[in-house]
């Protein structure tokens, strides 16, 4: 009957943990999206000063540890006046370390579309914005989107570092109750499968997007 | 302002002398991840659909769940459990290291598919056995090319080994936390831990950039193939 | 020793890739010193069938006997000790991409034949000397002609004392100017004595060299004799018909 009581409590648990979970991954989600669409763009097209700020931020972001930046916006900001909470804290961290990732994948699709499809969209009588919007953005977005999706992925996993914050979500919510029972192998290897399970089911979603916008011929490299 | 770089001029050594633990992580779990994400590469490749089928398993349980569960779950759990009393530094090498083996199988993988099927009907047809066209043929070309994909990893698992404080390791991040604790200047010193990890993070890629060059094969372009 | 002894003998050897069956019973005979050509239109099983004759493709079914034993493919001791005495060039070379030309003849001979690296080499810098190539053995395959790299896969081979020489359209790949020293490479083996089958498009080693032509088609040997019987003036072949295609293609006089 322990057993009983310590698995209700575990889901019950779990179950307001994946909630809160959902809760940082979506918007940091997107968020990190409209942040990598736009820090790509700038630094595939943007003149030398912003090109430089950009690569400036995204080797910032993605040569420090996850971890750093949010001990940097939750703990140290308030040396200068600033109080976040854990879950906004958490939100920026996710949204500023994500979108640098993005940025990569976004300024790589972008560079990668050659001069001659320019070329023909021009040659047609397309505007800039025209171009941009029948020609360029349907093809960077296929090549940009494996890579984005992975990082969303990602994501979904490093979400868990927000309980480091005291942010009560999955892992959060699993380590107290280990604590609480000493039950450590179970309640992890429970909380393990609840992140497989979101993974997965990104991985899927991932994977159908991919097939759906097939082209065929036109790969990723 | 003074203050802060006060605590940062005396924390610095203290600070620095967690490289030595974070890069102690680092190596030792990219040597895990190395051996094992080989044998499973090759496993994935070559072996029966059974051993398929349990390295598959391996990189989606590993893939899948975050590192810091996986942490919790083998040093709190585990670890324990099977009767292994592992310190903090060698349950993160651990950790660390079966998490990258999943990431390099699935990158060796892809070499080894990527190489001309040709190469091993050469060394077959010289009389190699498959164990010796593998050793000898296959893997010093698929090492060569997996570099890059490599140097990310590394940088990848440089960045997790910051986890390792959650459970007590006397990795940077640990030092850091001890010394802001104590000092309250979070904010600079954060920050200056960030910096250790830009600079390690970036002369490893560095380095591993030169090696690259240094084993690179003249007029050999993978892409090429 | 006499000449029609086989030192190569397969029967019945079948093979299928899915519902598609390349090879539909093969038998083949080749004496000590002989030299067998196949010819036939591509997908007629030529290659499929070389590469069963040392096992690189596994046969479904079939027999082999070398040097008067069956080979017992089984067994993968034996598989590989059998491979050894059977050299085999590929249409595209497949010279280990990591080594150098040198490197890529020691290889074999330290680890298949476990010389030590000084007798290797020493081996190794012969054969190259052989095939013309003594000044390139630093070089990379990447760093060489298409006519170089199969000589040095031939210098690869030959290292190897094969018993046998298989040989898959080893001129096929090269550019039509480097096509002339891979065949005197080749002529030199036949005058030599060296056993050879070679599936080949190049008329003058068809014409030249054979000792028996073999044309395939669709996974059966249809067709089988001395150049004289089936190339003659006059006589109406599979053999001849193809042969002509060919020659209008590359213009050169049969």
């Amino acid at each position: 009957m322990d057993d009983l009581g310590f698995f209700r409590e575990l889901f019950t648990g779990l179950n307001r943990g994946l909630l809160m979970s959902i809760m940082l991954i979506i918007p940091s989600a997107l968020g990190g999206l409209v942040i990598g669409i736009t820090a790509g763009a700038l630094r595939a097209f943007g003149n030398a000063a912003v090109v430089r700020i950009g690569d400036g931020y995204a080797a910032l972001f993605r040569g420090t540890p996850l971890v750093v930046q949010l001990f940097v916006l939750y703990f140290g900001l308030p040396n200068v006046g600033i109080y976040l909470s854990p879950y906004w804290a958490a939100v920026t961290a996710f949204v500023l370390c994500s979108g640098a990732y993005q940025s990569e994948y976004v300024r790589g699709a972008l560079l990668s579309i050659k001069r001659n499809q320019y070329l023909g969209a021009q040659a047609l009588g397309f505007t800039r914005l025209q171009t941009i919007f029948w020609v360029i953005i349907p093809q960077a977005m296929r090549r940009a989107l494996p890579g984005c999706g992975n990082e969303i992925i990602y994501l979904i996993k490093y979400s868990s570092l927000a309980y480091i914050v005291t942010f009560m979500e999955l892992t959060g919510e699993g380590k107290t109750i280990a604590t609480e029972y000493f039950r450590f192998t179970e309640v992890f290897l429970v909380i393990g499968f609840y992140y497989l399970i979101l993974v997965s089911v990104a991985k899927i979603i991932l994977r159908k997007t991919e097939k759906a916008l097939e082209v065929p011929g036109f790969g990723s490299a | 302002m003074f203050e802060s770089l006060t605590v940062i001029k005396d924390a610095l050594p203290y600070l620095l002398k967690g490289s030595f633990a974070t890069g102690g992580i680092v190596l030792g779990a990219m040597l895990i991840g190395l051996t094992l994400g080989v044998l499973m590469a090759c496993g994935m490749v070559y072996g029966r659909r059974w051993v398929r089928w349990v390295v598959g398993f391996y990189i989606w349980f590993f893939q899948g769940v975050p590192v810091l569960v996986l942490l919790f779950l083998f040093y709190f759990g585990l670890f324990n459990y099977l009767g292994f009393n592992f310190t903090a530094f060698t349950s993160v090498t651990i950790v660390l290291g079966m998490t990258t083996a999943a990431y390099q199988a699935n990158i060796f993988r892809g070499a080894i598919l990527s190489l001309p099927i040709g190469q091993f009907k050469a060394a077959n047809a010289l009389g190699m056995s498959n164990v010796q066209a593998i050793i000898h043929i296959v893997l010093p070309q698929v090492l060569r090319i997996s570099i890059p994909a490599w140097s990310n990893e590394f940088s990848i698992i440089l960045k997790d080994s910051a986890l390792a404080f959650v459970i007590g390791a006397p990795e940077i991040m640990a030092r850091t936390q001890f010394v802001a604790s104590r000092t309250y200047q979070h904010l600079p010193l954060y920050i200056t831990a960030g910096l250790i990890y830009f600079v390690l993070t970036w002369s490893g890629v560095k380095g591993l950039r030169a090696l690259e060059n240094k084993v690179r094969i003249p007029g050999y372009s993978h892409q090429g193939k | 020793m006499s000449r029609s002894e086989p030192i190569l003998k397969v029967e019945n050897i079948t093979k299928s890739f899915g519902t598609a069956h390349i090879l539909k019973g093969v038998d083949l005979e080749l004496p000590k010193g002989g030299i067998k050509i196949l010819i036939g239109p591509s997908g007629g099983g030529k290659s499929t069938l070389l590469q069963c004759l040392n096992c690189l493709v596994t046969p479904d079914s079939g027999t082999i006997w070398f040097n008067g034993s069956v080979v017992d493919i089984q067994k993968s001791k034996e598989l590989y000790a059998f491979r050894q005495q059977v050299g085999m060039i590929f249409q595209d070379f497949n010279l280990f991409d990591h080594l150098t030309a040198l490197d890529n003849i020691i290889i074999a001979l330290c680890k298949v034949k476990k010389k030590n690296k000084q007798q290797a080499k020493e081996r190794a810098m012969v054969e190259l000397e052989q095939v013309g190539l003594s000044d390139k053995g630093h070089l990379y395959p990447a760093e060489l002609s298409g006519g170089q790299k199969q000589r040095v896969a031939i210098a690869r081979a030959l290292a190897m004392d094969p018993k046998v020489l298989l040989l898959d359209e080893p001129t096929s790949a090269l550019d039509p100017e480097l096509v002339g020293e891979v065949v005197a490479v080749i002529r030199s083996l036949a005058q030599k004595g060296m056993t050879m089958i070679m599936a080949t498009h190049q008329i003058s080693l068809i014409r030249n060299l054979a000792d028996e032509i073999l044309f395939m088609k669709d996974g059966l040997i249809a067709e089988q004799g001395t150049p004289r019987e089936l190339l003659g003036a006059g006589v109406c072949t599979l053999s001849q018909g193809f042969c002509d295609k060919l020659n209008e293609i590359t213009g050169e006089e049969i």
